[in-house]
């Protein structure tokens, strides 16, 4: 089996291919913590690029339900079929819909599944995934059926931490946290996105960037995607290395929230 | 079995590592995952440990277990050899004869370690040491695996020992992120108050029917929960300025109560709280308490310590009468029965006439994240769901 070993979009370093690799080989959801910003979300594309699987996506939101995941029972369609005499009304089957989960059971490759965002559902929510994840199976009560995994999907769950996760829940899972990355992996990742950045205003960038997300008492600290997207800004505009050091240009787009550009002008 | 020294120091760093983690981690070393003592570093860390706040003791169980020991220059082989054999006896090997469950042995060794503790260093050698010990029935060092000695080291234990990861520990640092997911946890949804249709679920129900209209009406989900936060300002409480305040914009952003109100107190809670102390706006104590409902939680903060006539003489403070100030605690002990308190000085500072008066009434948590979440655990978890 082929293991992962990052993609060329993608820098990971050997606690993160160890563990994606470990959760590939048990058939484990490998649950992935950290700041947002660092790329958990990505990782997944990563994961099935690198590994060469077809990828599927489940967006956690709010009001997202477990059994949404799995499957869902179109009634509506089977009524209005039912009344307009089109479809085969009497074959229920037509009418049961996968998702996103359920998908993942049922294509005929191993596939890479991304539940993105868990902690954003009820609080309830994971414990209600647990024996799908666990036995990779579930059942359909309308059609008295089982549908068993034909091959165990790579799940990765990304998590932002909002809420606590129910202890059951983690137990069945790999955890891997995604610390920030420090100035060395920073400029690799930024080479893989801006290629070829001058040695000067990166340092300049990276002393400014650094030294904001150490300032105290920051409400949101900016992360890598701001970053990128400062320094794009940076060389479009021309800005030189001298220019980054002697005032902070764009701060809006490092800083997000008004308290914390109040907070930095205060402090310099 | 180094494996299970492992296990034992991870336990006696307040890890709960779980039977079926345990396991997962020996199916994890069959398929071969782990090659070499960084390959064990990762594997055992992703399934071991759950929350980074906890990597740091890994690290420090994880030196502890490896450091200055010798291992064979090819780990894998030495691991299959030791997993082939754990597998012939599984229960043998495993959970010792006498012992109902690994959690039972566990427990048992815990005792015995700590008891160890005081007489070796480290108390890391004690596997094998007893030939009377249940565990370390003839030589478990025999795998090839030496105990003790300036052994090569592994890179992981380098990785290990350097750890980075203290910063992450919980019993640090607190944020108003950390007390908003803390305070989150609060919630308590119950469907009350007016009903209002659910299109969702009445599109649903009536296809159902056959297209016979059926109303799904549902009352609306609303937290019940109502928060009294009261926090100590001024004097010794200074230094947590900073940290109480976070709690409180955490706490006030939260807009998930029912209610939110908040109110200062210096030392203790005497005749008036203030609503804003520099202001001076206050409400009568009496008022406050007599306005709590069962759905009510209480959090304090505050460190607690003070001069005893403070907290115990009835004359109270600013020369106003008042009833003493831990009076007035036990008439809200006695009125709520969920009420926390948090003490910003560490728990070793709290051996204090009235710290132990306080607490011998609310029950108290430092203020931490783990603290926190103790807490809060504490205030949910009375009253039932």
């Amino acid at each position: 089996m082929k293991s992962f070993t990052g993609s060329s979009r993608y820098i990971a370093d050997e606690a993160l291919m160890a563990d994606v690799n470990a959760a590939v080989m048990l058939g484990r959801p490998l649950l992935v913590k950290g700041e947002p910003g660092t790329g958990k979300t990505m990782l997944a594309t990563a994961v099935a690029e690198s590994l060469g699987m077809p990828m599927g996506i489940w967006g956690i939101k709010s009001t997202t339900k477990a059994v949404d995941g799995l499957y869902t029972y179109d009634v509506v369609q089977r009524l209005n079929d039912a009344r307009f005499g089109e479809g085969d009304v009497r074959n229920l089957r037509h009418y049961i819909k996968m998702g996103p989960l359920g998908r993942s059971f049922t294509t005929p490759e191993r596939q890479v599944l991304l539940i993105d965002e868990i902690d954003k559902a009820d609080l309830e929510f994971p414990n209600d995934l647990l024996r799908e994840l666990d036995e990779m199976a579930f059942h359909i009560p309308e059609l008295d059926e089982t549908v068993r995994a034909l091959h165990r999907p790579v799940v990765i769950i990304t998590s932002n931490a909002e809420k606590e996760l129910p202890d059951a829940f983690l137990r069945r899972c790999l955890f891997h946290y995604i610390a920030f990355p420090d100035r060395d992996r920073m400029k690799k990742i930024v080479e893989v996105h801006l290629p070829g950045l001058p040695e000067k205003l990166l340092e300049a960038a990276f002393q400014r960037f650094y030294a904001i997300r150490r300032t105290e008492g920051m409400r949101k600290k900016p992360s890598t995607s701001e970053l990128i997207d400062w320094l794009t800004v940076l060389v479009r505009a021309g800005i030189s290395p001298e220019e980054v050091m002697a005032k902070l240009p764009f701060p809006g787009i490092l800083i997000k929230q008004e308290v914390d550009l109040e907070l930095l002008k205060n402090r310099r | 079995m180094i494996l299970l020294n492992l296990l034992f120091n991870l336990r006696s760093q307040g890890l709960k590592v779980g039977l079926g983690e345990w396991l997962e981690l020996l199916r994890g070393l069959e398929l071969g995952l782990a090659e070499d003592l960084n390959g064990l570093y990762f594997l055992a860390r992703s399934l071991l440990v759950h929350d980074e706040a906890h990597f740091d003791a890994y690290d420090l169980a994880f030196t502890a277990t490896f450091k200055g020991v010798e291992l064979p220059p090819k780990l894998k082989d030495a691991l299959a050899e030791w997993l082939a054999q754990a597998k012939k006896g599984m229960g043998e090997e495993l959970v010792p004869s006498g012992f109902e469950s690994l959690e039972a042995m566990l427990k048992e060794l815990q005792k015995r370690m700590n008891e160890q503790k005081e007489r070796h260093d480290g108390g890391n050698y004690w596997i094998g040491t007893g030939g009377t010990s249940p565990f370390g029935n003839s030589g478990r060092a025999e795998e090839g695996i030496r105990i003790g000695g300036e052994g090569s080291r592994g890179g992981a234990v380098q990785v290990a020992q350097e750890r980075q990861w203290a910063s992450y520990r919980t019993d640090m640092t607190l944020d108003v992120r950390d007390f908003s997911v803390a305070l989150g946890m609060l919630r308590r949804l119950a469907r009350e108050g007016e009903e209002k249709l659910d299109i969702d679920g009445t599109i649903q129900k009536t296809a159902s029917n056959g297209g016979e209209i059926e109303l799904d009406l549902q009352k609306e989900r609303v937290n019940r929960v109502r928060v009294l936060l009261l926090m100590d300002v001024g004097g010794s409480m200074d230094p947590h300025a900073a940290l109480v305040s976070r709690l409180f914009t955490a706490a006030s952003q939260m807009k998930l109560f029912k209610t939110f109100d908040s109110y200062y107190f210096h030392n203790a809670p005497y005749a008036y709280l203030y609503e804003d102390y520099r202001t001076y706006k206050r409400k009568a104590t009496m008022q406050i308490l007599s306005d709590l409902t069962p759905q009510h939680r209480v959090i304090w903060v505050g460190d607690a310590s003070m001069a005893p006539w403070e907290l115990f003489s009835s004359s109270g403070s600013f020369g106003q009468w008042s009833p003493a100030g831990i009076d007035n605690i036990k008439a809200f002990a006695h009125k709520v029965s969920n009420q926390i308190w948090l003490n910003p000085d560490p728990p070793r500072f709290w051996d204090h006439p009235t710290v132990n008066a306080i607490r011998a009434e609310i029950p108290m948590f430092p203020l931490t994240v783990e603290g926190l979440r103790q807490g809060m655990r504490k205030l949910r978890g009375a009253g039932g769901r």
